[in-house]
């Protein structure tokens, strides 16, 4: 892949049309694949506009549909961040799926020896294990690439569903609790250890968890020398190498630290919603990502508004099934229409740039 | 058809506000050589990409034979069979080179039946005054005989004008003087007309019978090359009368200590073939070592080793301390580089101007506090060496890509030149610059040199090196296999080592 899309030098932002094409590129995107998706609706019979109506009432028009969204929302943001911070380096990583739902069953287990502990470091070590769960899973894929030159994005696709099936496998066998009979699951982790209610919210503390994340993501690439350092690897490792960065180091780095992401994604998932690690974990979660981190163009705080924009998407799909009989992968065609909007609104925006080049 | 007569008249093309082609005419003789001379970016691509098809002009037109023509794709150029052979080779690797020839045809029959195209093949290489290889991969071929298979290529597919780019840019003297003068027997006896373009005036002199010197798209000189001299071409070129490209500074003997220390150098090249064999030298302190060498003879290797892009056995010490091109180790021994393509080699084309220019300091003070960035700072330096080198620019928050081929390498000197260097690597640091980013490069590497610094300079130019250095090393087929000081340096001697005619 000859670039990624969507990387600026922040804050040096070239002015005028780059920055402007930046956030009109995806809002383009939105706009052309929510028109196909109307008259998709429209094949079934349905109003477009009751449809759109429902979305916007089912993801962001009450409280309750609020806090469905933002606990959506949360590892949305994460597994966002795990696609964006390679991407930085210049990795295309897709395989957040696979390290979310190792990064769950890390962070499902490792409390269960102690039983009746203090809550607030148990959950830290739940979210610890989480991360190194899913780092060392991403660490995996950029190793291959640095090392045997295997494409990344094909091995972190690849070693998703290695991921997945060794949780399966797991969940199923070794770390099952018998009690969970028709849904193989580990042992509940200890109640009192499960994340608690944000006040006033009503969303759990892995929102508050993924926001600092997403925060200090952004804080770190724009203004400190790594995030320099990351986009000169990013940009050109032969120019990286003869400026002296060890750009081995560096890329497995950042993918450890975003495989980190996806795995503290799913040790909240654990912790705040499911208490157990099951196949409930494996609901999408990380090839989501990947659209959030694509329509935020890698930007850590894009991510967090487009991560609230599909959370509140996916929230609404219940409401469209109830109300209009829409099958509950309407919202599926949605998401996936919009990515391919995003990807097609990209391929025309290189080509534009290279053309006013020469 | 024999050798035809081309005419282009006030050719005008413009890529948005830039006048690349500023009503042009051309007249090439039928049977002729007409030599193209000009910097970069005087307009010499231009023209013959629309000479072939591949740009439209605005303004203008063509005339083959006296009756004009549209060119409005390669394929109209094709038909009129003018045909271009490409500075960077167009043939495909993997294949033969029978099959590259009997592939490039336009109209390939459903079933090739190869022994007999073979036999046709064998047939007109037979008539060429130099042997090309018929069933050898093209990936085996060296550069010359490459560029001798492109040239066949045309010929076979019966092109009777051909535009060679730069053809021996690659090639030895011999492979240069053995490719061009075939086609000069060719326009000598008729059967084609050929455009040359070229930077050498020893090869314009030699082999063209016409020349026009192309300035800021504008034709400012054509005549037979008889009629004119090297000054006048010079001079026509460049616009100014011509001092002397390289003021040599007094040269001081170079101090005895040795700053730069290779011993038993191996590296790989990209196929994982040997590419520097054993390879030893060592740089002094206030000396300009150049490495001369037909390209491809694993000067790349070697650079890249040094620079810490590819791996290596051997070891290599930098005043006395190993040296892995780590940022301590370069800043500590003051380690640099003017790689060649500096858009691609030494520059991020997404980053800023101005943080490019902070490639070799942004992580230490005054740029960099703790862990944060100071971007203040960062402009502030970036305005300062801008200024210093006189760096040509939208603005510091411009990417790199928005700036002239020049420009682009005064930042890069500006860059590396600033820091304390005490061994400069260079390698083709004037590659496709304009005579004006050349001159200053020399100077700035002279000065340099003047400073106390070693320098190691790889270059493909002799001239260009014979003109810097104070030793010359000819490197070929991965080793140095001859040394002498530049005061005592025979080209003809050089180009045979270089050649890899005389051994070690």
């Amino acid at each position: 892949m000859s670039s990624i899309s969507g990387i600026e030098s922040p804050p040096s932002n070239p002015p005028g049309t780059a920055a402007q094409l930046s956030v009109a590129l995806p809002v383009l995107a939105v706009l052309l694949a929510s028109a196909v998706f109307a008259a998709f609706v429209a094949l079934y019979g349905q109003n477009p506009f009751t449809v759109f109506g429902l979305i916007v009432q089912g993801g962001f028009g009450s409280s309750f549909a609020w806090q469905d969204t933002l606990s959506r929302a949360a590892p949305l943001i994460l597994v966002g961040l795990a696609v964006a911070i390679p991407a930085q380096a210049g990795l295309v990583i897709i395989g957040g799926e696979g390290a979310l739902v190792l990064g769950g069953l890390a962070g499902a287990v490792v409390t269960l020896p102690f039983a009746g502990a203090h809550a607030l470091p148990m959950q830290v070590i739940m979210l610890v294990a989480g991360a190194l769960a899913g780092g060392l899973w991403f660490g995996l894929a950029s190793l291959l690439r640095q090392y045997r030159g295997v494409n990344e994005t094909i091995s972190s696709l690849l070693l998703s569903y290695i991921g997945i099936a060794i949780f399966h496998h797991l969940t199923e066998g070794l770390l099952r609790d018998p009690a969970s009979l028709d849904k193989p699951s580990t042992h509940p982790i200890d109640p009192s250890y499960m994340l608690p209610v944000l006040p006033g919210v009503g969303v759990h503390a892995g929102l508050a968890v993924s926001l600092a994340l997403a925060i200090i993501a952004h804080v770190v690439l724009r203004y400190t020398r790594w995030g320099f350092a990351l986009r000169v690897v990013g940009g050109s490792a032969r120019v990286a190498r003869m400026v002296g960065l060890a750009v081995n180091r560096w890329v497995i780095g950042a993918t450890f630290v975003a495989g980190g992401m996806a795995g503290v994604a799913g040790a909240i998932e654990v912790a705040a919603v499911q208490g157990t690690a099951n196949s409930s974990l494996i609901v999408g979660y990380g090839y989501s990502g990947i659209l959030v981190a694509f329509l935020a163009r890698h930007q850590p705080l894009a991510i967090v508004a487009v991560a609230l924009l599909i959370g509140g998407m996916q929230a609404s799909a219940s409401l469209l099934q109830r109300r209009l009989e829409l099958p509950d992968a309407t919202m599926l065609v949605f998401q996936g229409l919009i990515f391919v909007c995003v990807l097609v609104a990209d391929a025309i925006a290189q080509q534009l740039r290279e053309n006013t080049r020469r | 058809m024999t050798a035809p007569q081309v005419e282009l008249l006030n050719m005008t093309k413009r890529f948005g506000a830039n006048l690349a082609l500023n009503n042009v005419s051309l007249l090439i003789r039928s049977g002729t050589v007409h030599a193209l001379l000009g910097e970069n970016g005087a307009g010499k691509s231009t023209l013959v990409k629309c000479l072939v098809g591949f740009y439209h002009p605005e303004n203008g037109h063509i005339q083959v034979n006296g009756r004009e023509h549209r060119l409005n794709s390669p394929k109209d150029a094709d038909a009129l069979g003018i045909g271009m052979v490409y500075q960077h080779f167009t043939l495909v690797p993997s294949m033969t080179v029978a099959q590259n020839l009997v592939v490039s045809g336009a109209r390939l029959p459903a079933y090739i039946n190869w022994q007999s195209e073979l036999k046709r093949l064998t047939e007109v290489t037979k008539k060429l005054p130099f042997h090309v290889p018929l069933d050898v991969r093209v990936s085996q071929l060296s550069a010359g005989e490459k560029q001798k298979a492109e040239i066949v290529k045309q010929l076979y597919l019966g092109r009777k004008l051909l535009i060679l780019d730069e053809p021996t840019s690659v090639l030895t003297p011999a492979e240069a003087d053995e490719v061009l003068g075939y086609v000069r027997s060719l326009t000598r006896a008729g059967e084609l007309s050929a455009v040359l373009i070229s930077h050498k005036f020893h090869e314009v002199r030699r082999y063209a019978d016409d020349v026009t010197v192309l300035r800021r798209g504008a034709s400012v000189r054509t005549g037979a090359v008889a009629d004119l001299s090297d000054d006048a071409l010079a001079e026509a070129m460049i616009g100014e009368p011509v001092s002397k490209m390289v003021q040599h500074a007094p040269k001081s003997p170079p101090k005895p200590n040795i700053v730069l220390s290779i011993k038993d150098l191996c590296v790989n090249g990209d196929n994982g073939l040997p590419a520097v064999k054993d390879l030893s030298l060592a740089v002094r302190e206030g000396e300009i070592a150049g490495i001369a060498g037909v390209s491809g003879n694993g000067q790349l290797e070697l650079v890249e080793a040094m620079m810490g892009q590819r791996d290596r056995n051997g070891t290599i010490t930098v005043s006395g301390s190993s040296f892995n091109g780590t940022r301590k180790e370069i800043a500590r021994l003051g380690v640099y580089g003017l790689p060649q393509e500096p858009l691609k080699n030494a520059c991020i084309d997404r980053m800023s101007l101005a943080e490019n220019l902070a490639l070799r300091n942004f992580d230490r003070a005054p740029l960099c506090r703790g862990i944060a960035m100071n971007y203040g700072a960062l402009a502030v330096q970036a305005e300062r060496l801008v200024a210093q080198f006189r760096v040509k620019a939208p603005g510091l928050t411009a990417s790199m890509n928005a700036l002239s081929g020049g420009n682009v390498q005064r930042a890069v000197l500006a860059r590396e030149l600033t820091q304390d260097v005490r061994l400069l690597i260079a390698s083709n640091p004037t590659f496709g610059l304009d005579f004006v980013a050349c001159e200053e490069t020399y100077r700035r590497i002279v000065e340099a040199r003047n400073g106390g610094a070693a320098v190691l300079l790889i270059s493909e130019d002799l001239d260009e090196l014979l003109g810097l250095v104070d030793r010359v090393l000819v490197m070929s087929a991965g080793r140095i296999v001859h040394e002498v000081l530049a005061d005592c340096a025979d080209k003809r001697v050089i180009g045979k080592y270089m050649a890899g005619m005389k051994a070690a």
